[in-house]
This record gives structure tokens, sequence and C-alpha cells, in this order.
């Protein structure tokens, strides 16, 4: 196979659940995991003489929403938008039709910068248009055989389905896109962001052409990708599968496709012959939805400030290089979590590099995220403190930082220096105590310094890591380099 | 309560008449809940009514009798109503008369029987209509055609003929009725009786059961303008439930304002070919008699007015198509006995619980908003219907009302045109353009034609233009009689 003769193409449809205590069109709640069909009222079921009456608050995050991806700015936002009926029968669509919207979104246009590596990028935005979800069906674990069962307890609750265009062109890109997606719309408290709950939910259109065509080669949709994990390796299949099927002479057939986590495959759930006709139109039951100019000011007006914003700031006020900031700035909890560190007087170059490395590096192994990190920001602080004064070496605070994430002085503020003082590991600075042990490393180790009296550098570095090791790590590192230069010299 | 004066058998007194009687306590609403109850059991022939719970309606009655003795004063309070099974009731069936609901009782009011039992109303029971308010006389229901009470051989228009037969053979004081392309105002004509089909989003439609959302009104039947003002104005008004609701102040639909110097548009459309003779005497001799009331007559022309028949064939279809989805034998409702597999249950449940004429407009509704026909079709009909309400704007620019015929002729016999639906949909041709535009309209008893048949004349206005037109229509019910008629058999 010769994947580098073949450009992939990718775009994403991404179904966010609106983080609004009722459904879209009706008062129930969307509390998630409560007993089968308990939250489906009369508008839920789609009785005879219900109607749908639009939840304001779901209006309200999809302006959040359009003013988040587009700096601010709220020109992409529709100041009168269509609700539409898609139509089809299905035994979890209780009207026969979902509610959405078609050919007036309630957000056009806008984008998403994401980063592979070092590389920054921007994918565009279609649109992004409300809508409500589906229910569930259950064909398994009823207490009859043979008998499927249906759940409208998700039936009306309310989404954002966000379109980008086809601007990724990798698995890394897209998966890039959908994390940086899920940080705008979890950083703007629209969802919660919960994939295994199914509030975040992205279908991927994938394709593949010859490195320099100008026609797109067509499509396949993936949908079921319930984690960034999966939805790289859907992509990553389906472009081996692709690329696999046109090398051997066959044509991709346009479908969507289902992926399978357990064979780690995708497998065709309907093509395009089987596609239906939705017939939409616009809803009769609801009136178009006008947004005006004062509800989009005050609503500006509570926006949090953006990621954007707030990467700019960190590299003009705490002199944080652009790539820290941004790692920062990829998650509305790790800047909260960062600022916390600050304020609790972290110094901010210090606690960037903590943040992103040990302490990323920790949760990653742990797979926590920073919400729930053992070692809180004000105990990081109180932590970086430490290493600022010199109490600590970098090496010995992550020993502190290991001790922390163990747990092992609860969830006191001021937890290192508890550990600090009941480990001793309080770093040697004593002028004199320390020239002891350099006068009697050098003393043990005539070859090293030989080899460094010939001029030859790394011998010192030797000579420094025995001192450490005599000290038990515990000698201030810098004080050391400076006794033993003094007395080689 | 005795056999003669006011309450005596055969005769139909008005709501003014029994609101004497109740609060003067020559009568309780229990005796009048009875009185009515004995009617209709009488009546059953007519096959008006699908559903009567005579001890829910006592029990109603009793509640309004506290409130009575209690000292509340209120125009309904005590009034026996019955509603259209279009519109959902607590306790009694409510089935669209449709096989699909057949025995479907819904967990809630609609806003409308909501608001009329909070006003007093004592509920006699749903009555019969076509399927889904589905037809022009009443014979598209799964439970058997209603009789015009004029004539038992002949229908009593529709979709709500019921509403309108009980009235006139004073089975009910007054009912509830829905109008979507003309249905409260053609049964009315059709049986002497007066109705108003108000502007749309005055009346709210939650708990309405759904043909054409965006046609969809409910309003009052009764025997007189002042009759329906007093219903209307416990109706309508704003209902968050429903999103096309309109927010806007109440208002006095009791004022009556007078008809003198107003000026009415004769439209020169509803006057010609296809008019049958002793309808358009009738409607002549009714506008001359508001010339002598006072009020100017102007030629107007409603040019696209034939066009409203192709254009609210399409649009109505299209959206009952849609609101018909939800019956699929899942949840409620009609479910087929042999099935093998979720599509066939869904298909067979539906094929078997709706009637020709529902799945007649469902099939046209799907292909008008089928990928390819839609823009040819539906959203043509929706310039067609901006069109045909621009047209009644320029209308109104030159006149305060217009008037004209209600339907192109008197009740024809059942059996008639059931079996050619173009003949059917052409009689509401003077209705549909009101609908499509959103106007409040009436229908007025104006005349008698062949067979002493009853004629309606149709009073439309502008958008919340009510008053003005129960006025108008109440002046000319205090000069003439033909609101006071009685059919032959209901009359003692």
């Amino acid at each position: 196979m010769t994947e580098t003769a073949w450009e992939v193409v990718i775009g994403i449809e991404t179904h966010t659940q609106l983080s609004t205590a009722s459904k879209i069109f009706s008062g129930s709640s969307v509390a998630f995991g409560a007993p089968p069909n308990t939250q489906a009222n009369v508008v839920d079921l789609a009785l005879p003489g219900t109607l749908p009456v639009l939840n304001k608050g779901a209006v309200e995050r999809a302006i959040r929403f359009g003013l988040a991806v587009n700096g601010g700015e709220d020109h992409h936002i529709a100041r009168r938008s269509v609700f539409a009926r898609k139509n089809y029968f299905y035994p979890d669509s209780p009207k026969g039709y979902q509610i959405s919207q078609f050919e007036l979104p309630v957000v056009t246009g806008g984008s998403v910068e994401i980063q592979v590596g070092e590389r920054a990028k921007t994918i565009r935005l279609t649109r992004a248009h409300l809508e409500e979800d589906a229910g569930k069906s259950l064909h398994e674990g009823l207490a009859t055989a043979g008998v499927s069962g249906i759940d409208l307890n998700r039936a009306g609750t309310p989404l954002l389905e966000i379109v980008s265009e086809p601007d990724m062109r990798s698995a890394a890109e897209a998966v890039a896109y959908a994390k940086a997606l899920h940080g705008i719309v979890t950083w703007i408290g629209i969802c919660d962001g919960n994939m295994q709950e199914g509030s975040f939910r992205c279908d991927a259109n994938v394709s593949v052409r010859k490195v320099g065509d100008e026609k797109l080669g067509t499509r396949c949709e993936i949908k079921n990708v319930n984690s960034f994990r999966f939805l790289e390796r859907a992509i990553q299949f389906e472009v081996r599968r692709q690329i696999e099927l046109i090398e051997d002479g066959g044509q991709v057939v346009q479908e969507t496709r289902l992926y399978d986590s357990d064979k780690d495959e995708t497998r065709p759930m309907r093509s395009k012959e089987d596609a239906m006709d939705y017939r939409y139109f616009p809803d009769p039951d609801l009136l178009p939805l006008v947004i005006s100019q004062a509800e989009i000011d005050r609503i500006k007006a509570a926006m949090p400030e953006l990621p954007a914003a707030k990467r700019e700031r960190y590299v003009k006020t705490h002199g944080l290089s652009d790539y820290d900031a941004r790692l920062l700035t990829a998650r509305h909890d790790t800047a909260a979590y960062f600022e916390r560190a600050v304020t609790a007087g972290a110094d901010a170059k210090l606690a960037a590099n903590w943040i992103n490395g040990e302490l990323a590096s920790q949760l990653n192994r742990d797979e926590k995220t920073i919400a729930s990190s053992p070692v809180t920001a004000t105990q990081l602080a109180a932590l970086l403190r430490r290493i600022a004064d010199a109490t600590l070496s970098s090496k010995m605070a992550k020993e502190v930082f290991s001790y922390l994430w163990a747990g092992e002085a609860g969830d006191e503020d001021n937890a290192a220096d508890t550990i600090i003082e009941k480990r001793g590991l309080k770093q040697v600075s004593d002028q004199g105590a320390l020239e002891k042990i350099v006068d009697e490393v050098i003393a043990a180790n005539a070859k090293s310094v030989a080899e460094f009296k010939a001029g030859k550098e790394k011998a010192l570095q030797a000579l420094v890591g025995q001192v450490m090791k005599a000290s038990q790590g515990r000698a201030n590192p810098a004080q050391v380099n400076e006794i033993l230069k003094k007395k080689l010299a | 309560m005795s056999a003669v004066g006011p309450m005596g058998a055969g005769s139909r007194p008005s709501i003014a008449v029994l609101r004497a009687e109740l609060d003067k306590r020559n009568v309780s609403a229990v005796e009048l809940a009875e009185r009515y109850l004995a009617r209709i059991a009488a009546e059953s022939v007519l096959n008006a009514f699908l559903h009567v719970d005579e001890a829910r309606t006592l029990a109603e009655a009793r509640a309004a009798d506290a409130r009575l003795a209690a000292g509340e004063k209120l125009p309904l309070l005590g009034i026996p109503v019955a509603h259209k099974d279009i519109f959902v009731t607590r306790g009694w069936r409510s089935t669209a008369g449709s096989k699909m609901l057949a025995g479907y009782t819904s967990p809630f009011d609609a806003t409308v029987v909501e608001r009329l039992r909070a006003a007093g109303m004592v509920c006699l029971g749903k009555l019969n209509c076509d399927e889904f308010a589905m037809g022009s006389s009443n014979e598209n229901s799964a439970f058997g055609p209603v009789q015009n009470p004029w004539d038992r051989d002949r229908v009593p228009g529709g979709t709500s003929g019921a509403s309108a037969a009980v009235v006139a053979a004073g089975l009910s004081p007054a009912a509830t009725g829905t109008d979507t392309g003309g249905s409260l105002r053609q049964p009315a004509a059709m049986c002497g009786v007066t109705a108003i089909k108000p502007t749309y989003g005055r009346v709210s439609r939650y708990g309405m059961i759904a043909f054409a959302s965006s046609l969809d009104q409910g309003g009052p039947m009764a025997q007189s303008a002042a009759d329906c003002a007093l219903l209307l104005a416990a109706m309508a008004g704003f209902d968050p439930r429903d999103s096309t609701s309109i927010d806007r102040a109440a208002e006095d639909y009791r004022a009556l304002p007078p008809a003198a110097g107003l000026r009415i548009g004769v439209p020169k459309e509803f006057f010609g070919e296809g008019l049958a003779a002793d309808v358009a005497a009738a409607v002549h001799a009714s506008l001359r008699e508001f010339e002598r009331l006072g009020a100017t007559l102007v030629d107007i022309s409603l040019p696209r007015t034939k066009l409203s028949i192709p254009a609210y064939y399409v649009i109505a279809p299209a959206e009952a198509s849609s609101n018909l989805s939800r019956f699929d034998g899942v949840r409620y409702g009609h479910r087929a006995a042999d099935y093998d597999d979720l599509t066939e249950m869904m298909a067979r449940s539906r094929a078997e619980g709706f009637g020709a004429e529902v799945k007649r407009r469902i099939f046209t509704g799907t292909f008008v908003l089928s990928h390819g026909y839609y823009d040819a079709y539906y959203l043509q009909a929706q310039k067609v219907r901006r069109l045909i309400a621009q047209d009644f704007q320029d209308a109104f620019r030159s006149c305060d009302l217009i008037m004209g015929p209600v339907a192109p002729t008197t009740a024809w016999k059942l059996g008639d045109k059931s079996k050619d639906p173009v003949a059917m949909y052409l009689e509401d041709i003077f209705t549909l353009g009101v609908s499509l535009a959103g106007l409040p309209g009436m229908s007025v008893p104006c005349g008698q034609g062949a067979g002493n048949l009853p004629v309606g004349l149709q009073i439309i206005g502008n958008y919340f233009d009510e008053s003005r037109m129960l006025g108008a229509a109440h002046q000319f019910q205090q000069s003439t009689d033909w609101h006071t008629l009685r059919p032959p058999g209901a009359a003692a």
C-alpha cells in the first residue's frame, strides 16, 4: 500500500448535548440514567394534541457557541433561523419526525483552531444547528424474549449539531479537531462533554483521493464513535480500507458505516441507495427563531474569556511560550487549574512547565482528568514555591510530587511542606557541609578530577553526580557546581 | 323544570335565556344537564355524539351548581357545551373520528376544554366529525355519518358536522368545532347555526388533534352571534403551550358594535359560476339588509380565489402527512394483530387504522414534500398562499368587512359526493382563502334555499377584527330571524 500517494479528506459532524435542565421542546428533565420512560411527558410521547415549545436555554447555548467559534464576534449567528421537520418512521422517534434545522441554521460559518504536534491549523465550520435527540431502542436485557423496548427518556434532549468543512487531512487532525471542539463546548459551558454518556458524539465523513486531485473522492460516513481513541482508529481503518479497495481496482460506495470497537473495523450500515427522503419542511408548530441584538449582547457580556484571548494574555503577561499557552488553554479546566496555581503564588512559567509536564503525564498514566487531579492547584503552587526558594531541587520536587499524588498528606494546602518535613527532603544549601562532601568526592575520584583538568568538561558532571549521590540527592546542584569549579580551578 | 316556556320540550333557548333561568334559580345546572342528556339520548339517530358519560357530565354540573351557590357570576357558568372529538378530553374518549384512536383517552384536556370548564361550562360529551377533520360532509367518520337535522337524508356539512347538527337540533346550546379550510363555517351554514373561526393564533391549538398546523383553528358554534361572542371570550387567549398562539391583550367580544357606517366588500369571484341560485338569492337579500342597517356595499375582487383550492390541497395534506406520522401503533392507538416485523407492524396498523380520505391526503402530502417535487408543489403553494393573503389586504383597503356565501350550495344528500373527492374539494372554494390567509371568518344563517334548507352568509374580517364581525352579525340577527328557525324534527 502506498499511503503517501493518497490524500485523506475528513469532515466531522458532532452532536453535542446541550447542558439544559429540561428538553428542547418540553419540560421533561434530561438527567442521565433515570429508569426507562420516567423522563418522558405527554409532549415527548407525542400524544395527540401536544405541541412543542422551544427551550430558550438551548438557544442561548447555541448563541454562546456562535460567539466562541468566531472569536467572540456575532456575525455568524442567524438573526432568523427556522425549525424544520425531518420525517422518518422509527419507533424511537415518537412523532414520526425529528425537529431540526435545515435550510436556515442558527449558526453559519466560524472556525476552530487545532494543533497537531507543533503545527497549528484552522478548521472551518459549515454550520451548527439546533435539533432534538431521538429515544433509544432496547433489544437486550428485557424480561420477555423476542421483544424490543423503547426508552424515550432521551427523546427531545437538546442537541447542537456542529458540521465542519472537509478540512482535515489525517486521523490525527480529526482527533485534534474533535478535542479542540470538545474543549470549546465544555469551555463555554454548553455541554458536559461526557462521551460515555453520549453527550459529545462524532460522525466522520472520510474519503481519499490521489495527491494533486482536485475532485473529492466518494465519502463514507462513520458513526458510533464514542471516544477520541476510537475516532482515530475508525478513521485509520476506513482510510486503509478505501485505499486498498481503489488500489485493487474497486470503487468506494457512498454509505454509512458503523465502527465496531471490539473488532476495530467499520462495516456497512446503509448505502446511499437506501437513503431516505426526509421530506424536510418548516415546522408549522414553531415560529421562526428570531434572535435580537440585545439578546446576543447580553450573552456576549456574560461569555467567559475565550481560549485565544487567554492564550494571548498568558504569553503577554506571564511570559509563557505560545506552545505552553496553547497546551494550557486547550481545556477550560486546565486553564482554570493554571490560574488557580498562579493565584496561590506559583511562578507562572514554573507552573506551566509542571502542569504541561509532570502533572499531564501523571494524569495520562492514571487516566484521570485535571478536574479529578489528586494534587490540587494550591498544593502544586505550595510545592513550586519550595523550588523557587531553593528548599527543593527540581528532582526532589518530583519526589515530593509523587507523595502528594499518592495522597500522603491529604488535601491540606501546604501538604508539600508536611511531606518535606516528615521525609527530611530539604535541600542542603549549607556552604560548609557541601564543601566537606565535595572534598571527599574529589579525594575519592582522582580519575575524573584528572580528566576535568585535562579539559574534559563532561567529567565535571560525573563529579556533581557523585556529590548528589553522597548527599542522597539533597545537595543544592547549582551550589555544588560552583564549589567544584572553584576547588578544581 | 317546567315543560313549557323557554325551557320547554323542543325549545332551543339561547345561552342568554339559560343564563337568566340559572340565575333566577328556575333551573339548576344539574337539571339543565339532565334535560340535554335526555334529548341527546332521544336523538341518537343523528349519530352526533361519539361518547356520552352521564355521570361525568352530572359531576361537572354539580360543581357548577356549587359555584353558582357560592355566588360566582360568570356568563357561562352552568351552561352545557359539547366538544368536537378533535379536542382531547380527560375522561371522555378522544378519537378524532378515526378507528386509529377508537377507545383512546387522553391524560390531559385541550386548552379550549380547560378554559371552558374554568368558565363553568358543563361538558355533555364528544361530537362526531370527519376523520382527523378531513372532509366536507362528516361522511368520513369511522363511526358513521351524521344526519342533518333539517333533512335526515342530507349531510350536515363538515368537518364539524355534529357540532352544527347538535346546536341546530337543540341537543346542546353550544359546541366547539375546528376549522382548517371551512370546517366550522360550512356545517354551520348547512345546519343554520352561527359559528366563528377566529384569527389564526387567537385560540390555542394545544390539545386539538392536529390536521394542518398552520391552518387549524378552534372556535365556537351556537345559535347567535351574541352567544358566539360569550364563548369566544372564554376560549380565546394566549397559551404558552402553543407557540403559534398570539400574545395579545384580551378583548371583550361582547361589545358588539353596530353595523351602521360599515363598508362591506362584496367579492365578485364569490358570485360567479357554480353558485346555486337559491344560495345567491339568500346572500343578496342579506346584503340588502345590511344596507338597510346603514352599511354600504363595495365591489371588490379576490382574484386568486380559484387558486385557493390547489394551494390548500397541497399545504394541508403536506402538514397532515407529517402530523399523522405519530400514529404508528407503537405507543397508543390501533395496532394490527398480525405482523412479522416492526416495519410491517407500523405499515399494517396505519393501513387498517386510517380511512380512505385520510390515506389520500397522506399520499398527496408525502408526494408534494418529496425530493424533486417540493419546489414545484409545496413552495409554489406557499407563494400562492402569500398572494392570497395579499389579495385580502388589498381588498381591506376599501372595505371593513367582506361578505359572501359560505358554500356554493345548501346541504347535499348523503352519499352524493362521497365518491368524487374533487367535487367535494370544490365545495370549499369560498372558505379556503380565509384559512390560508389566517383571517377570521363567520357563518351566519341568512335564509332558506330549496327544500327550506339553511343558507349561510360568510362574514370575513381583517386580522383580530372578531369584535366588528360579531357586532355586525349581531345587529343582522336583531333585525332578522333566520338564526331562530328550527329544523322541523326538533321543533315541538
